[in-house]
């Protein structure tokens, strides 16, 4: 895929970021929906193929989730460069692309937790900051159980895919019960689905 | 006297209390984090910074994690920022950020590059597929592990379970936008405890 981008796109791919930014409650994928539709159906600057295996790669490798928007940035930028036969010609267009992405998902939210949350710290003892807070404990934790359950509905039904779901079941009660260290658990998936066991 | 106790760490006022060295410490140990989260990365900081080194308490974790989670943005980023903020400021609010994503988004880039060739190896799907499968469970424990700081909360046990089990039915059972979830039950926890909080105040002073 190749695509020519001029300084007014570059901005408003910078602008559709921004624009983003204060939206992803929940997290950056939250807007993934909406990055869709304006990368891929609206401006053809990424092809979905590209879409899908920017969030597979990012959710794979380590490292916060919100790597896939670098990696929309990055293939825009490729495609912008002379696409994949270009080679490395087309990577400081990719470079442009990250920044662009990224500057724009991140400056806006982080500008605004950094100063809530220092606005929370200072005031903690206020009754409506501790009151947030003590109320939003049993939502969060049921929140991060719920992603667990989730990502393994994702995965199938447990009487088509029992394997990987034993595997989530084993790895939750290891976690859980003792303190073996989670890369450990993280290979291990790794081998068992590299070898076509699960 | 729960009204008088901080809920956080004041830096100066806890000397014994683990903390980052320096801001390379900080950058360093959110660099080390990030490279070990597959699949999501609060699993390892619940583990590292709270079981490990010890920075934060499991209420705390559980109150910051709730802030970072409501306020727009990367939840796992902004409680980055939030922990480095709170030791070192801005410079370590700074550093912490630039340990969360630095060198993670140096190799995811690597790996673009490398893949967009090869991307479709069966042993790679397969690998994927099973990493998926251990982060999974690693979400679930997360959360397993963390009931245990609701004991000291001021809702009460009932008033926890019932707004725990009702968060998990329409997050994970019937796909309830995020959005409104913490509008309603956010709102029905804030409203709960708000009015729990002020109930103790009074018998606490004539006690």
């Amino acid at each position: 895929m190749i695509i020519t981008l001029h300084a007014v796109d570059w901005l408003a791919l910078l602008g559709h970021f921004l624009s983003l930014s204060l939206l992803a409650v929940g997290g950056a994928i939250t807007t993934a929906p909406d990055m869709h539709r304006y990368l891929v159906t609206q401006q053809h600057w990424l092809s979905d193929a590209q879409f899908n295996s920017s969030i597979a790669l990012a959710q794979a490798a380590p490292g916060p989730n919100v790597l896939f928007i670098a990696l929309f940035g990055w293939n825009v930028g490729i495609n912008a460069g002379g696409g994949l036969a270009a080679g490395y010609h087309a990577w400081p267009y990719a470079a442009l692309g990250v920044m662009c992405a990224m500057i724009g998902i991140l400056v806006p939210s982080t500008t605004l937790t950094f100063a809530a949350a220092r606005w929370g710290h200072q005031n903690r003892e206020l009754r409506p900051v501790r009151a947030f807070k003590q109320g939003m404990a049993p939502i969060v934790i049921a929140l991060l159980i719920a992603t667990g359950w989730i990502l393994s509905a994702n995965q199938g039904t447990f009487a088509t895919s029992w394997p990987l779901w034993l595997l989530t079941i084993v790895t939750a009660v290891l976690v859980w019960r003792t303190r073996i260290h989670m890369l450990w658990l993280l290979a291990a998936g790794g081998v068992l689905g590299w070898f076509g066991w699960i | 006297m729960p009204e008088s106790r901080p809920s956080h760490p004041d830096n100066s006022a806890a000397p014994g209390r683990p903390r980052p060295h320096s801001v390379s410490d900080l950058f360093w140990s959110f660099t080390w984090l990030a490279l070990q989260g597959f699949g999501g990365v609060v699993a390892i900081v619940q583990r590292e910074m709270v079981e490990k080194k010890q920075w934060l308490t499991r209420e705390e974790f559980v109150e910051d994690w709730a802030v970072a989670q409501i306020l727009p943005g990367p939840n796992v980023v902004n409680l980055s920022l939030m922990i480095g903020d709170r030791y070192f400021g801005i410079r370590g609010a700074l550093m912490a950020l630039a340990g969360m994503l630095g060198i993670p988004l140096l190799l995811v880039l690597t790996l673009a590059a490398i893949l967009s060739n090869t991307a479709d190896i069966p042993g790679i799907q397969g690998a994927l597929r099973g990493m998926g499968a251990v982060a999974a469970g690693l979400f679930t424990a997360t959360g397993i592990r963390l009931i245990g700081a609701l004991k000291s909360n001021v809702m009460g046990k009932l008033a926890c379970t019932l707004l725990a089990f009702a968060t998990f039915v329409a997050v994970a059972l019937l796909r309830v936008p995020l959005v409104w979830v913490l509008l309603v039950i956010g709102g029905l926890a804030f409203a709960w405890a708000y009015r729990q909080l002020g109930r103790l105040r009074a018998p606490q002073g004539a006690a």
